[in-house]
């Protein structure tokens, strides 16, 4: 597994023994990635094991408790505020439900960073934002408001969103949670286009296996809070590793548990009666 | 027997620090709200935005208000005035109770009712749904643009509420007083312009007003930016913007009036 | 909703705001009548102020020509110094009176001027002595009512 590691010599970001707690409870430890430019990575993983924080420590709104998180060469943690919105202006995000501004247009959705970032005369970010929206098929939804789309075209809006200011670096969260087959597989075939197009380098977190295997590149796997096994996607769909096996292959137990971890075996819960702590104040 | 004392006293302990924390970064929020007005105030077109909604869409609820205040208490005030043979004073009740405490404490209760709950629930699902998340990683400050505007337009737009409130109200004190009663009008008007003083008394209104103003929209950004993001975070922050808020008007009121009308 | 629209509407919201604290300011207020004017300083000592306040109208001939601006006890002769800001528009001349009146029978304090006919005019801080004290309804009434015993008294031993 290791000799498939993509190493070129300059990776786009890269993680570091990265630790990452909250409340004194660990979320991330020892994660080591590397995502290459030009290259779409998924980091999968069941809800709750981390992903998104990864993509938040990568974005800099979360700072590791230990390690290092290095984006173009820039430790994103230990940039000032001036030089992380600078970063952030060469990254396009993906939020899990789109996240697109709800009292804003389409139109002035996609037009609100250019708008906010650069001095471009307006028809020229007119002609910019018809690009986008025509990329992703909805250069008829410029006039309506987000609450006016459904599920799928708002999730695609929120691509051309993020893509607007064609990025170096685009970050989905969950991008096809929610969405019915037809849109999922047009999302999904948006990003693998968008990138390659766009020649950008994406980040995918999702725990949806069956439609990312099929854009992405390389992948991640992440169970509380650690790597547990990585590689390309033909190597994911034929590993052996049980971990692995039972996320890919959806089954309902293995490695990870049905039962949430309790202390009290069932027998003695059923017998005993509240315990002592479950008094009523 | 012990044990429960030194459970309540920890309750009270943990009451009041939670309440002293919440006041300090309340106060760090509002520090940094001020240092990025920036972009609220270059930009202004952001804020004549919002203030069409927290003002305008504020309008019809304060003035309807102010009328039906002045008129009840040109009602009240002439019934107790007239006991004393006095009711072309009737002008100088209306007028100073509207002007000096009325005006800017009930258009400040109604605006924090009206405008502040809905910045706070507008705040909060734009928090809830990761909105606010979205503008971050877009390079853009949201506190410099989703909550300083709505806190400038809500500070411009209250002591404009207020005078309106206390003028509806002076004109409902003189339908009633005048039109209805048959008050005298002449007096009515002569012995209010004679006991109403703009500084003492039109100038310190305003100046109230616009701390409510300040203290309502400041409550208001800051429990929707506080706000857990979840419908019931969202919907207990708007209680708390519409309860502290009445609370912190009331106190500021006393603490303003006796600073000013003391003499 | 356009953004041509909710300028208009911040406009007229902003324009009926502005227009009701002016409203507030000429018609409600005394901004038109006292204020802003230059005004000159008089003094007068007075035996009793009764109720008199700071601010209290100073009229002549019922017109507000100024108002009082301080009151304070002189601890040397005992009495009451009133200090007034008067309009400079209106100059009275050195004999004038001044006294204490009441609006109606419970109405608010002023100070009435009764004008003399010296040639020479108050100045800027003059100090005028020629005062009359309130009336004080109390002593009035225990007056009268003395007055109506001693009389009855008087009557009775007549007859």
């Amino acid at each position: 597994m290791e000799a498939a590691s993509p190493n070129p010599p300059d990776p786009l970001i890269r993680l570091t023994d990265v630790n990452f707690s909250y409340d004194r409870r660990p979320i991330l430890t020892g994660i080591n990635m590397s995502i290459p430019r030009g290259k779409v990575v998924a980091i999968m993983g069941l809800s709750g094991c981390g992903k998104t924080t990864t993509l938040r420590l990568i974005g800099g709104q979360l700072k590791p408790s230990s390690g290092e998180v290095m984006v173009d060469g820039k430790v994103v943690h230990a940039l000032d505020s001036d030089g992380l919105y600078e970063l952030r202006r060469r990254m396009g995000m993906l939020f899990q439900f789109g996240a697109l501004f709800t009292d804003m247009s389409v139109f002035d959705n996609i037009a609100f960073q250019m708008r906010e970032h650069t001095d471009l005369p307006e028809e020229l970010i007119h002609d910019m934002v018809m690009m986008k929206l025509h990329a992703v098929g909805l250069r008829g939804t410029a006039n309506l408001m987000p609450s006016e789309l459904s599920g799928g075209m708002a999730r695609r809006v929120a691509l051309a969103r993020a893509v607007a200011l064609d990025p170096m670096l685009i970050m989905y969260d969950e991008p096809f949670a929610g969405l019915d087959p037809i849109s999922l597989s047009i999302v999904g075939e948006l990003i693998r286009k968008l990138n390659d197009a766009l020649g950008t380098s994406s980040i995918v977190v999702t725990h949806d296996v069956q439609e990312s295997l099929k854009i992405v590149d390389y992948v991640y796997f992440v169970s509380a809070g650690k790597i547990v096994a990585e590689g390309t996607a033909e190597e994911i769909k034929h590993s052996t590793e049980p971990y692995v096996h039972q996320f890919v292959w959806g089954e309902p137990d293995g490695p990870v548990n049905f039962h949430y971890p309790t202390t009290r075996p069932y027998g003695e819960e059923m017998s005993s009666g509240p315990s002592k702590k479950q008094v009523w104040w | 027997m012990v044990s429960v004392g030194r459970r309540i006293l920890q309750a009270l302990g943990r009451r009041v620090t939670d309440r002293l924390w919440r006041l300090g970064f309340g106060s760090r929020f509002l520090l940094a709200t001020l240092l990025h007005s920036g972009t609220a105030l270059q930009r202004f077109q952001l804020t004549i935005r919002e203030i069409y909604f927290t003002g305008v869409l504020s309008l019809i609820i304060i003035l309807v208000s102010g009328l039906f205040v002045g008129m009840v208490l040109g009602l009240q005030g002439y019934d107790t005035l007239q006991r004393y043979g006095s009711s072309e004073a009737l002008g100088v009740l209306v007028a100073l109770s509207l002007v000096r405490e009325l005006g800017p404490v009930v258009s400040a209760l109604l605006f924090a009712s009206r405008a502040g709950s809905a910045i706070t629930a507008e705040i909060g699902l734009m928090k809830a749904t990761e909105q606010l998340s979205a503008m971050e990683m877009m390079a853009v400050n949201p506190i410099a643009r989703v909550v300083a505007p709505r806190f400038w337009a809500g500070v411009i737009s209250m002591p404009l509420l207020a005078a309106l409130f206390s003028a509806m109200g002076i004109f409902g004190g003189y339908l009633v007083g005048v039109q209805l009663i048959g008050v005298d009008e002449g007096s009515f008007w002569s012995q209010m312009q004679a006991s109403v003083d703009f500084r003492e008394d039109i100038i310190n209104g305003v100046i109230k007003s616009f701390v409510f103003g300040v203290i309502v929209s400041w409550i208001a950004v800051f429990e929707g930016y506080d706000s857990d993001p979840t419908a019931e975070g969202v919907s207990g922050a708007t209680t708390r913007t519409v309860v502290n808020s009445s609370l912190a008007i009331l106190f500021a009121d006393f603490i303003l009036t006796a600073f000013m009308f003391r003499g | 909703m356009n953004r041509a629209t909710i300028d208009l509407w911040v406009g007229i919201f902003v324009a009926i705001g502005l227009f009701s604290l002016l409203f507030l300011a000429l018609k409600v207020g005394n901004l038109s009548s006292s204020s802003g004017g230059e005004t000159y300083r008089l003094e007068a000592e007075f035996d009793n102020i009764g109720g008199l306040k700071v601010r209290a109208p100073v009229k002549s001939a019922g017109v507000v020509v100024g108002r009082v601006s301080d009151i304070h006890f002189d601890p040397e002769s005992y009495r009451a110094v009133v200090a007034m800001k008067l309009d400079t528009r209106y100059k009275f001349p050195r004999d004038t009176s001044l006294t204490i009146n009441t609006s109606g029978l419970l109405g608010e304090q002023y100070i009435g001027f009764e004008v003399g006919g010296d040639p020479e005019m108050l100045k800027d801080g003059s100090k005028i002595k020629k005062t009359q004290s309130a009336v004080v309804l109390e002593k009035l009434i225990s007056q009268f009512m003395f007055n109506k015993a001693a009389d009855g008294d008087s009557g009775d031993g007549k007859k």
